[in-house]
């Protein structure tokens, strides 16, 4: 009886003063301020949108562009509809960006080694090309590609022709193509066959040599793979394509494939930039194993390219990779730097004339930024599952 | 929200605006200045003269509107814009006005939310092309690579005149006049295309303009004119009557330096209401009575401007053609003012 007269209700008093159910409620209310007001900023937009008089929606990504576009990955017309235009931008900033990484993590770790090396006038150039190309802006280092360098080369019937029929002039480089014949698919086959070949011969070597401890040329083994069978297809099968060469007709060159400069001069002007910071976190990276290991390695009798390759850039990697991410999402979105010399990628071509064409601002650039966003994230998620393969795991 | 919400198409902007549009001409004045879009620079219709002001024949759109509105022709900030970013500064009220080669089109008018004020140049697109090449018609283009701006009506027709006639192009697109031009110099394309009064200009300023030929073909109408947003109608018609008070000065024989003579010797009734000796004009549209005359007298008539800065005397060297007024063989006609 006594707890049911003088019992004070337990839950009651407790619950303005619980510190974690007040926790939880600052946080809805926090929550439904910041839902409020990008409701208020998306209502407030429409409103005024409508107001205007201005259309808004997607509904144009049906309608046809109209315009012409100088370098694209697939099919395009000028009938073709807006969103045709939108996926040819993506593709070629895709594109660039795709072989701009390549290239620049090649040349920045060629870069990071050489600017390590005990040869003076090695890592001098290094060092140089490091300070030189990391401090001017990249904008300009494009404009100095195209407007100084590409748009200065021969007009297109004076070309330098480079073993008959490779073309280079103010117009971009012509070089013959390949058309497929039939069988010809024996050839890339054959080079996924390599690619994977290689993968089971690194296997297969890694438990050799922790069995036995004996080496294995796996480099020079694995490139005979993954291009010594193509080649063998391809003349298995005959030679099955024929060449498109670029001649001079009319205008221009009819046949054959050509690189535009607008993209030759943005990708020199990413890779080249972006190789610079790849460099400087490659030494960085390398300088941070301690050289102990190096020591250790010499001491063992390792030959000093196989320790570089087997003791050192594994152990680097794991401090390479996180400021890597950044470099390369760097490169990505400078790729946007485009315009400037009218190379048609998402930001040229999208939020520049279709947001024109179509006066659809809002839609476009929402477009635009969630696709940067999209491929960032992706990036980064690819190269942190990289990360954690590489990490030191904790035993 | 309903009156005080402005749309702007600026992302950001849009979505914070809450300005009232209301009364433009009272905000002009509050201001003492008119902020107009201009190109970034075309010789003839908008660029920095040696003084470094801004010249031109749209320049002097702004000025006369400077004129009517203020009183002073110089009371004008020019903002440059490429032809990717004049509409998103017009609709974000980054500017009062846009007079810059902006051709008249169903979509702008309607879609966009703009108003034209009218005409101030009937123009057409055409192809520039070097002379060494040897072609005579816009007809012998197959093949060829084309220099051309983007987000303009001219990329679109363009494509257009190829596809109609069955014939390849490959567009090489920039975004200012300038970087067209160095990119047509430096054999990027093998021809030109804007509109023809934009290939005279662009012409004018090559290194050897005579190395160059505008072909016949005019494949697109170009109405240019000046435009402001929806939305005020009096700004609006501030505009559209600040340019038909060029026009009506031409046709009846009003310039800068007679002006004040035929204010007192007229007996038109037209001309008497036109420089405010006669009814409340300038009033209705928020203005002094005086507005048309400080136009008339700061900026002179169409044929005035026309002939200081794109006319057959000057580098440009454009005769009138359809640009003369229509009681000279050309369609340039303003309504009655009464």
């Amino acid at each position: 009886m006594a707890v049911a007269e003088g019992g004070v209700k337990p839950g009651k008093a407790s619950f303005l003063y619980d510190a974690r159910i007040r926790a939880i409620v600052y946080q809805v209310i926090m929550a439904g301020a910041v839902v409020m007001f990008f409701a208020w900023l998306t209502m407030n937009t429409l409103d005024n949108l409508e107001q205007r008089g201005i259309a808004s929606g997607f509904g144009f990504l049906n309608h046809p562009a109209g315009f012409g576009v100088p370098f694209s990955l697939i099919e395009y017309t000028e009938a073709s509809p807006y969103r045709t235009v939108f996926i040819l931008g993506v593709l070629n900033t895709l594109f660039v960006s795709f072989v701009g990484i390549i290239l620049a993590t090649i040349v920045g770790f060629t870069l990071g080694v050489m600017r390590l090396s005990k040869n003076y006038l090695i890592s001098r150039i290094a060092a140089v090309y490091l300070e030189t190309f990391r401090n001017i802006p990249l904008l300009l280092q494009i404009l100095f590609w195209y407007i100084g360098v590409l748009q200065l080369m021969p007009q297109q019937r004076s070309s330098i022709i480079i073993f008959d029929n490779v073309f280079v002039n103010n117009r971009g480089i012509f070089y013959p193509a390949l058309k497929a014949e039939p069988g010809f698919m024996a050839v890339p086959i054959a080079f996924l066959v390599g690619i994977v070949a290689t993968f089971i011969l690194r296997g297969w070597v890694k438990r050799r040599r922790d069995a036995t401890g004996q080496g294995f040329p796996t480099v020079w083994a694995g490139l005979g793979l993954i291009f010594g069978l193509p080649i063998i297809a391809a003349l298995v099968t005959g030679l099955p394509w024929t060449w498109s060469l670029p001649r001079l007709q009319g205008f221009g060159f009819k046949g054959g494939s050509v690189i535009i400069p607008e993209f030759l001069a943005l990708l020199l002007a990413l890779t080249i930039y972006t190789a610079a910071f790849i460099g400087e976190i490659v030494r960085a990276g390398i300088q941070a194993v301690s050289h102990g290991q190096t020591e250790a390695a010499h001491a063992l009798g390792i030959k000093p390219g196989t320790t570089l390759r087997l003791v050192i850039i594994p152990q680097a990697m794991r401090i390479i990779i996180p400021p890597l991410i950044s470099q390369y999402l760097n490169l990505v979105k400078n790729s946007s730097l485009a315009p400037a010399i009218g190379y048609p990628e998402m930001t040229q071509v999208w939020a520049g004339t279709v947001l024109n064409q179509s006066g659809q601002a809002l839609e476009c650039i929402a477009m635009v930024m969630g696709t940067y966003c999209i491929i960032s994230l992706s990036i980064s998620g690819v190269m942190n599952w990289y990360n954690a393969r590489v990490a030191l795991v904790g035993r | 929200m309903k009156n005080t919400a402005i749309l702007t198409l600026g992302v950001g902007a849009a979505m914070f605006a809450t300005a009232a549009y209301a009364g433009m001409v009272d905000d002009i004045k509050k201001r003492g200045e008119l902020i107009c879009g201009v190109t970034t620079g075309l010789a003839g219709f908008a660029a920095p003269n040696d003084k470094g002001e801004w010249a031109g024949f749209d320049v002097d759109i702004c000025r006369a509107v400077a004129a009517g509105v203020l009183g002073d022709s110089m009371k004008v900030k020019f903002v440059p814009t490429t032809g990717k970013s004049r509409f998103p500064t017009l609709q974000s009220g980054e500017v009062d006005m846009l007079a810059r080669n902006t051709t008249w089109t169903f979509d702008r008018d309607v879609k966009l939310g703009f108003e034209f004020a009218g005409v101030n140049f009937y123009d057409g697109q055409g192809f520039m092309v070097r002379k060494d090449l040897g072609v005579k018609s816009a007809l012998e283009l197959d093949g060829a690579t084309v220099c051309v701006a983007t987000g303009s009506t001219t990329e679109l027709n363009l494509g257009d005149y190829f596809r109609a006639n069955n014939m390849k192009y490959v567009p090489v697109v920039f975004e200012k006049s300038d970087e067209i031009r160095a990119g047509y110099i430096a054999g990027r394309c093998d021809a030109y295309t804007t509109d023809r009064s934009g290939l005279a200009a662009q012409r004018s300023q090559m290194p050897n303009p005579d190395a160059h030929v505008v072909l016949p073909e005019v494949i697109s109408k170009e109405p240019l004119g000046p435009l402001v947003r929806h939305g005020d109608n009096q700004w609006g018609d501030v505009v559209r009557w600040t340019l038909n008070v060029l026009i009506i000065a031409e046709e009846k024989g009003l310039t800068s330096a007679n002006v004040d003579g035929m204010k007192g010797s007229t007996n038109d009734p037209e001309v008497k209401r036109l420089l405010g000796m006669e009814g409340e004009y300038g009033a209705r549209l928020g203005l002094p009575n005086d507005w048309a005359l400080n136009i008339i007298k700061q900026v002179g008539n169409y044929s005035e401007t026309y002939e200081r800065n794109i006319g057959p005397n000057t580098p440009i060297g454009l005769t009138r053609g359809v640009n003369a007024a229509w009681n000279k063989g050309g369609i340039l006609y303003s309504p009655p003012f009464r």
